[in-house]
């Protein structure tokens, strides 16, 4: 049976990947929330890092969200990311053995959620600024400022698509900086 | 930046997202690569000057269609390491079952007493060009599936080099099978097998380096 939980997270994620850019923001906030008690429960002993995961997690779900179909249950597709980016974080801590609680359950990924989040030790903000223009510019203006593509290729001079491959990349490399940070 | 922060970045500006991406990447590297890999085929190897008799030998098909079952296999199980949580359950038997196939066949043929008039044939100085071949005419589909699973999210990164490597194989098999001449079946379950295996071990490895995300 399908949890509450997979039923909502379900409906808005996929109205997300319509292109209903509400649904999608009521959707990564509902997901960090499950995230951060999913990951704090089992990272008991780095409540540090748990933040900081929350929002690798949010980045690469987001950043590969174009691999779910929607035949597929979310929790299955949620919970094997959060699952890859925990084991890849333990793996960096060589902290394996140490694990507070399995990881196996995927059901248990929507089971519970946390809303209040403590600071991330690592800030995507100052990332961002290590990017190349082509890259950061992008992403300033559509995904900060709000910008549309066309006012942000009018501002930069660069074409709509070089905009919106700036994003792409700007958002991998964001991901590839926070997985390779200590 | 505070989680709502980047939250909020994330949903700011989003375009639809076209579904099934993971089909149509692979797709597109295949579409890429095989025709690089007839290429080199062509080119450096040449077609046999017997094919329209060749084809009236069934184990011509055989040479053909076994590389071919195990690129489709390798294609299905690929096309689910590509994207988070889909199991692979028992599609790995769509690797195996060929491979058991054309094992039996060549085990009857030896039953037969025919492979013993073959066995020159295997040990021959061919078997190291056929595989170096088939490693060869590999990799334009290996490069291409290896990028296009750079762009999905394979949480088993050395398990899906390695099915991008099959794939590459058994397609680089099946190209080959247009030159080679060889038709004894010992030659087909040893050493294009071991062609097979070659880019497969490669993609593992390669997988492992480069597709981490």
């Amino acid at each position: 049976m399908k949890s509450d939980a997979e039923i909502a997270l379900h409906d808005l994620f996929t109205r997300g990947l319509a292109g209903d850019a509400v649904a999608y923001r009521a959707f990564l906030q509902k997901l960090s929330a499950h995230l951060r008690a999913y990951l704090g429960k089992r990272l008991f002993g780095w409540p540090d890092e748990v933040e900081d995961l929350v929002q690798e997690c949010l980045l690469a779900m987001h950043n590969q969200r174009h691999t779910y179909q929607s035949d597929q249950p979310l929790t299955a597709w949620v919970h094997a990311i959060a699952r890859y980016k925990m084991t890849d974080l333990l793996r960096a801590k060589s902290i394996r053995e140490d694990l507070h609680d399995p990881l196996d359950d995927e059901l248990l990924v929507f089971a519970a959620s946390a809303i209040d989040a403590s600071d991330a030790r690592r800030d995507l903000a100052e990332l961002l600024q290590s990017l190349p223009d082509n890259q950061r510019l992008p992403i300033v203006h559509v995904k900060i400022d709000g910008l549309s593509v066309a006012e942000t290729s009018r501002l930069t001079g660069m074409s709509e698509s070089a905009v919106k491959v700036g994003i792409h990349r700007g958002l991998k490399a964001l991901a590839a900086r926070l997985r390779d940070m200590p | 930046m505070k989680t709502d922060d980047l939250v909020a970045l994330l949903a700011t500006g989003i375009a639809p997202v076209q579904p099934h991406a993971a089909r149509r990447r692979i797709g597109q590297a295949v579409l890429v690569g095989l025709p690089i890999s007839v290429a080199i085929l062509f080119l450096g190897y040449g077609v046999r000057d017997d094919l329209a008799s060749a084809i009236l030998l069934p184990m011509f098909w055989v040479k053909l269609l076994f590389p071919l079952c195990i690129a489709g296999a390798a294609l299905v199980i690929l096309h689910r390491l590509g994207r988070p949580g889909v199991r692979t359950g028992w599609t790995w038997m769509g690797l195996l079952l060929p491979i058991v196939a054309v094992w039996a066949l060549a085990l009857g043929h030896k039953l037969t007493g025919l492979l013993i008039d073959q066995i020159p044939v295997v040990q021959g100085v061919s078997w190291v060009t056929c595989v170096m071949s088939i490693g060869l005419i590999s990799l334009p589909v290996l490069v291409a599936t290896l990028r296009a699973l750079r762009e999905l999210a394979p949480t088993r990164p050395t398990l899906a080099g390695a099915a991008a490597g099959a794939m590459a194989g058994g397609v680089a098999a099946a190209v080959f099978a247009l030159h080679c001449k060889e038709l004894a079946p010992a030659s087909l379950v040893i050493w294009h097998l071991i062609g097979m295996v070659i880019p497969t071990l490669a993609g593992a490895l390669l997988g492992r380096r480069l597709l981490r995300w």
